[in-house]
C-alpha cells in the first residue's frame, strides 16, 4: 500500500499550494505504467484529507495510457505492461508515456 | 502526535544499535516543522486573519476583500507537480553525500524471507577484513534483523517504518546521521520485504539489488516488473534447494531480462556459500567504480 504514502504526498503538495484556503477538487495524472493503483489512491484520499484543507474535496484521476516506441523499427504503440515487445519482435522500447505521477491541478472553493 | 495532520501514528523510528538511541522520523511530505523542539501546536492554532471568504454572506462585489496573494479563490490552479518530488530531492541529497565520500550504497529489495539478512550476515563475516560494511535495516517492527547484523560484525541502525511498507529517503538520511559510515565504505540498505512499494521510492542508492529465492516462483519478474526493471542486479538465492523445487533458473533469468534487458543475474546460496564469489566480485567492482566516479 504505497498508495497511502503517495496520497499523503498529494495532500501535502495541495495544502502547501492552497495556503490555507479550502480545496474543492484535486486532479491527478496517473500513468498506467506508474506502479500506482488509482483506486487505492481514491480509497486513501478521504482518510488522508480528513482535517485538512482538502476535507470533502473530490478527486479526479486522469489515467494516461502507456505508449512506447520500438527502437528497431520505429513503430509507436499502446502498451499496458512494462515488458511488452513490438510486433516486429524487438524488446528494445522507449517508453513515451504512462509513467506519470503528477498533481495536475486544484480547484479552490468559491467565495460565496 | 501532530495536530495538524494526525500523522503521529505512522511515524518511523530509527534505532542506533550501537548507542541504543532512538529517534523519530516524521513524514517528509509535511512542511510544518516537526523536528524542532518547540511545541508546534501554536504554529497551527491561529485563525487565519481573513477567512478567505468562505464564510462571508455578502456577494462578490465588495472590492475591499482583495487579497494580494495569488491565486484567486474559486480558481483552477495548475500545479503540474510530481507527486514524489520531495522524496526524490532528498534521495539526491543522500546520493551526493554518498558520492562525496566514495561510499557504495546499495538498496536491497526482495519478498519477505528471500534471504536478504542472511546474505548480509554472510557477506559481513566473509568481507569484513577487506571492506568496511554498514547496514541500515528496514522493517515494519522489531530490531531483530539489526541485531543479527550487529552480531555478524557490522555497525547497524534499525529503521522501523511502523505502518509503512517501504523505506523513504528521509528515513535513510536519519539512519546515516546515526550510522556515520566512513569514507570509502559500503552501506547496505535492507529495505522492507516487499516487491511492490520499494520500487517507487529512490533512497539515493547507486543500485537496487533484487533478491529472488528459488523457493518462490520463477515468474516473479513478470509479476513484479517495476522492481525487476529498477534493479541493476538480480541475485537468485537458496540455489542449494534447487533439487527440491520446480524453480527454473534459466526461465527466471529470461523473465527478468524481458522486463529489464540490462539486468545482471547471479546464482548463489548464502547458506552453503556456493556462488558467493560472483557476488563479492560484483561488490568489489562497484566499490571501485564509486571511487573512480567521485571527481567525474
Amino acid at each position: 500500500m504505497h498508495e497511502l504514502s503517495i496520497t499523503r504526498n498529494i495532500v501535502a503538495i495541495v495544502e502547501e499550494a492552497a495556503e490555507g484556503r479550502r480545496v474543492r477538487r484535486v486532479t491527478l495524472e496517473v500513468g498506467e505504467l506508474s506502479g500506482v493503483v488509482s483506486e487505492a489512491i481514491a480509497f486513501c484520499f478521504d482518510v488522508v484529507t480528513a482535517g485538512t484543507a482538502l476535507e470533502g474535496a473530490s478527486l479526479e484521476i486522469h489515467k494516461i495510457e502507456g505508449r512506447a516506441r520500438c527502437e528497431s523499427c520505429g513503430a509507436e504503440f499502446a502498451t499496458a505492461t512494462l515488458f511488452a515487445a513490438c510486433a516486429c519482435g524487438s524488446g528494445r522500447l522507449t517508453r513515451l508515456q504512462g509513467e506519470e505521477l503528477n498533481v495536475k491541478s486544484m480547484e479552490l472553493m468559491e467565495a460565496a | 502526535m501532530c495536530r495538524h495532520c494526525g500523522c503521529g501514528e505512522a511515524d518511523a523510528t530509527v534505532l542506533n544499535l550501537e548507542s541504543g538511541k532512538e529517534t523519530v522520523v516524521r513524514h517528509v511530505v509535511h512542511d510544518h516543522p516537526h523536528d524542532q523542539d518547540h511545541d508546534h501546536e501554536h504554529a497551527h492554532d491561529h485563525d487565519h486573519p481573513h477567512s478567505h471568504g468562505h464564510d462571508h454572506s455578502h456577494e462578490y462585489d465588495d472590492a475591499h476583500h482583495h487579497h494580494s496573494h495569488a491565486p484567486p479563490e474559486g480558481a483552477l490552479v495548475e500545479l503540474e507537480a510530481r507527486i514524489l518530488a520531495k522524496n526524490d530531492a532528498l534521495a539526491q541529497k543522500n546520493r551526493a553525500w554518498f558520492k562525496g565520500r566514495e561510499i557504495l550504497a546499495l538498496n536491497l529489495v526482495s519478498s519477505p524471507g528471500a534471504g536478504k539478512t542472511s546474505l548480509l550476515e554472510r557477506t559481513i563475516r566473509d568481507l569484513n577484513r577487506e571492506l568496511r560494511l554498514y547496514v541500515i535495516e528496514g522493517d515494519q517492527a522489531t530490531a531483530r534483523d539489526g541485531e543479527r547484523i550487529r552480531a555478524a560484525g557490522a555497525p547497524a541502525v534499525q529503521v522501523n517504518t511502523g505502518s509503512g511498507c517501504h523505506l523513504e529517503a528521509d528515513m535513510v538520511a536519519r539512519g546515516l546521521q546515526e550510522l556515520r559510515p566512513a569514507a570509502g565504505s559500503i552501506v547496505m540498505i535492507e529495505n522492507v520485504g516487499n516487491l511492490v512499494c520499494p520500487a517507487l521510492f529512490d533512497l539515493g542508492e547507486r543500485a537496487k539489488v533484487v533478491i529472488l529465492s528459488v523457493t518462490e516462483g520463477d515468474d516473479k519478474p513478470l509479476k513484479y516488473p517495476h522492481m525487476f526493471r529498477a534493479a541493476d542486479l538480480m541475485i537468485l538465492n537458496k540455489i542449494d534447494l534447487l533439487p527440491h523445487v520446480d524453480f527454473d533458473v534459466s526461465r527466471a533469468i529470461a523473465n527478468a531480462a524481458q522486463v529489464n534487458p540490462a539486468i545482471t543475474a547471479l546464482e548463489l546460496s548464502a547458506r552453503t556459500g556456493e556462488g558467493l564469489d560472483g557476488w563479492y566480485a560484483w561488490l568489489r567492482r562497484e566499490a571501485a567504480a564509486v571511487g573512480d566516479a567521485v571527481f567525474s
